[in-house]
């Protein structure tokens, strides 16, 4: 009987349905249909947005695009001071950002007890992090490393000049670290998670430290998860637009971000400040769609990335999917 | 222990398979082993990854201080306070040329206003646009991904459906603003453009990705057996949907539901671009309005850093940060529930 065999999947075994009445071909069709609509609708609207950005988008995507700076208030030229500014940005809260996460994740899976309260506490704030408002992040941003840190050092190094105490680059990537933190952390616990206990067991009774089992055999089995969750951490950061408002993104520079201190450009604050403060919305149109365009690719090409890098180091350690 | 009756003959092979399994069985706990001495820089090292890992903590802690530090002038500063008060905030106020007394937010003008209530209505029309299409759709789509679709359509399925989380919410105000926001007023005659229902419906593309995924996970808990019982007892396909995975399900479904609706409070670009930004108190959600998060966004680039304006943002802030904690804490309550509800039955 198929009712046993354990490959049966959940709309097998509903087939089985033991009273084919009218009523209950009717209420099964209505649920189907209603659900199947459900999903539907949500596909569709996938597509149309992903349509309309590609049909519009695509024709003024070019290599000038990508490597020329605004021209002309922003209705020509391409969009390659806000793509080294975005990088920039993005390199320097992955490396802020990734250690801490990292360790923290170490520290979780392999160091803390799982019943401590120091662990319960941590969790609880790594869920609650995951769930502050982005503006949120934009108010401390500005308030905390802005306000506090930038205007501590000015005070202490250049006699009160203003060279940290305003918006610029660096705030805005430590701030964007404080926010992806908790993707790194998730996904660098799930990776330590599918490490099988032998491997540590065996390191262990070689004669190991605690230290070198962990930094030997362990990380580097989770090293696919920790890229995981830095791709993502990536993908997020390289989208978010609230956080940098007010820590250092910029409408518009003649020059490249230069030092830590400078403001930068990024694609995504490009795509706010081009749709709502144009003068002229029909002029910057191409502009704006190419330049989502780019914005989506970028993030759905990380994603993927990291879709990938997740399905091989499942399928290697052979953990359940 | 009740002791079962075991028929003679069918004892032998499992005691006999038990009993050379209770020799190679594994203890339940490793053994407490010595291990190697670990040089000082070793423990030095570990020190380190116990202090870092207290950032997170240190984190929501800083976050909390510093938007509640830049906004406890409300309450002490004689300058802030000559302007705004918390009751001037929350009670309707007469202002001159107004007729009666009302709630109004105009912080930029020559009698700035600071009425909160146009701005917390905002947030909650949108948000309750923002759900009503969200929560049908998300856990519609869910139901039907985890117990209608084939194992391998659902493959396909689930990862498309997770695209729509990995659009930045900047793309999704742009597309409101820009594209949405025409259909919407050709299609219902709206007089505004942008307004609650267009912002509404685009913040729900946000929201649906979260519930998906929540809702799906937790149809996906229901165990097995309960399914196979449901259909053994004679069940149709939709009893034991909406009588069997339906409520086992719903604390999941509610930790989905929770963080969707944190997601739609808090967000900002969305609403930033696509609500108008009006801050006017009205029941229609044709009319342009103007949320929290929206206005923290508008205006804080334009204040006087320590004025009463800059003061009152960081408290609008404040209370958003509050508001999303608390809903997120149930939310994490829900999952936590769901998993012991669960968990002990399999």
């Amino acid at each position: 009987m198929t009712v046993t065999a354990p490959a049966a999947d959940r709309a097998e075994l509903a087939r089985l349905t033991a009273r084919r009445t009218r009523r209950n071909l009717i209420a099964d069709g209505a649920l189907a249909v209603a659900t199947g609509a459900a999903l539907l609708i949500v596909v569709v609207i996938l597509a149309v947005i992903l349509l309309d950005v590609v049909r519009n988008g695509a024709p003024h995507i070019s290599w000038a695009f990508l490597t020329e700076a605004p021209r002309e208030g922003m209705t020509a030229g391409g969009i390659f001071p806000a793509i080294v500014g975005m990088v920039e940005m993005v390199v320097l809260m992955t490396l802020a950002g990734v250690p801490v996460g990292v360790a923290t994740a170490i520290y979780l899976h392999e160091y803390a007890s799982p019943v401590s309260r120091v662990t319960r506490a941590i969790r609880i704030a790594v869920a609650n992090l995951a769930g502050v408002p982005s503006i949120v992040f934009g108010l401390f941003g500005l308030g905390f490393f802005v306000q506090f840190l930038g205007a501590g050092i000015d005070k202490v190094l250049f006699h009160g000049d203003k060279v940290y105490g305003q918006p610029a680059i660096i705030w805005a990537a430590l701030t964007m670290a404080v926010l992806t933190l908790p993707v790194v952390i998730v996904a660098t616990e799930e990776a330590l998670r599918a490490v099988p206990r032998e491997l540590r067991e065996a390191s262990l009774a070689l004669g190991a430290t605690k230290f070198q089992t962990v930094f030997n055999v362990v990380v580097p089995q989770a090293s696919a998860g920790i890229l995981t969750g830095t791709i993502l951490a990536v993908s997020r950061g390289a989208g978010e637009v609230a956080p940098i408002l007010f820590t250092g993104a910029a409408y518009f520079l003649p020059l490249l971000p230069r030092s830590l201190s400078s403001q930068f450009m990024s694609p995504s604050y490009h795509v706010y400040v081009l749709s709502t403060q144009s003068p002229d919305v029909d002029a910057t149109k191409p502009i704006l769609y190419a330049t989502v365009l780019v914005l989506l690719l970028l993030t759905f090409t990380l994603n993927f990335a990291a879709v990938v890098v997740r399905a091989r180091m499942r399928r290697r350690t052979g953990a359940p999917a | 222990m009740p002791s079962v009756t075991i028929p003679e003959g069918a004892v032998p092979v499992p005691r006999a398979k038990r009993a050379s399994l209770r020799v190679t069985a594994p203890p339940a706990r490793p053994p407490r082993l010595r291990l190697a001495p670990a040089p000082f820089w070793h423990r030095a090292a570990e020190w380190m990854l116990r202090v870092l890992a207290v950032s997170a903590i240190a984190a929501i802690v800083l976050i909390l201080v510093f938007i509640a530090k830049e906004a406890a002038p409300l309450f002490y500063s004689k300058v802030v306070r000559a302007e705004v008060t918390l009751s001037k905030m929350w009670w309707p106020q007469l202002w001159p040329g107004y007729d009666e007394s009302a709630s109004v937010w105009q912080p930029v003008s020559e009698i700035p206003k600071f009425g909160i209530w146009p701005l917390i209505l905002g947030t909650l029309k949108v948000t309750v646009v923002a759900m009503l299409v969200g929560v049908p759709l998300g856990v519609g789509a869910a139901l039907y991904v985890s117990e209608y679709a084939r194992p391998r359509t659902r493959e396909i399925l689930k990862p498309v459906v997770e695209l729509l989380a990995g659009i930045p919410s900047v793309v999704l105000g742009f597309f409101a603003l820009i594209v949405m926001a025409t259909w919407f007023q050709n299609l219902f005659h709206l007089e505004s453009r942008l307004n609650a229902l267009v912002s509404g419906v685009a913040l729900s593309f946000a929201v649906i990705p979260v519930i998906f995924t929540l809702s799906e996970e937790a149809f996906r808990a229901v165990p097995r057996s309960y399914i196979e019982a449901s259909t053994a007892l004679g069940a149709a396909r939709w009893q034991t949907v909406s009588r069997v995975v339906l409520p086992a399900a719903s604390p999941g479904i509610a930790a989905g539901v929770a963080l969707g609706l944190g997601r739609a409070i808090g967000e900002t670009m969305i609403v930033l671009m696509a609500s108008g930004n009006a801050a006017i108190v009205s029941a229609s959600f044709a009319d342009s309005t103007r949320t929290i998060a929206a206005t923290i966004a508008a205006e804080l680039a334009e204040v006087v850093f320590g004025g009463a304006h800059y003061t009152v943002l960081f408290f609008l802030g404040t209370l958003l940060f509050l508001a999303t904690f608390g809903i997120n804490t149930a939310g994490d309550w829900a999952i936590g529930r769901m998993k012991k509800k669960l968990g002990s039955t399999t």
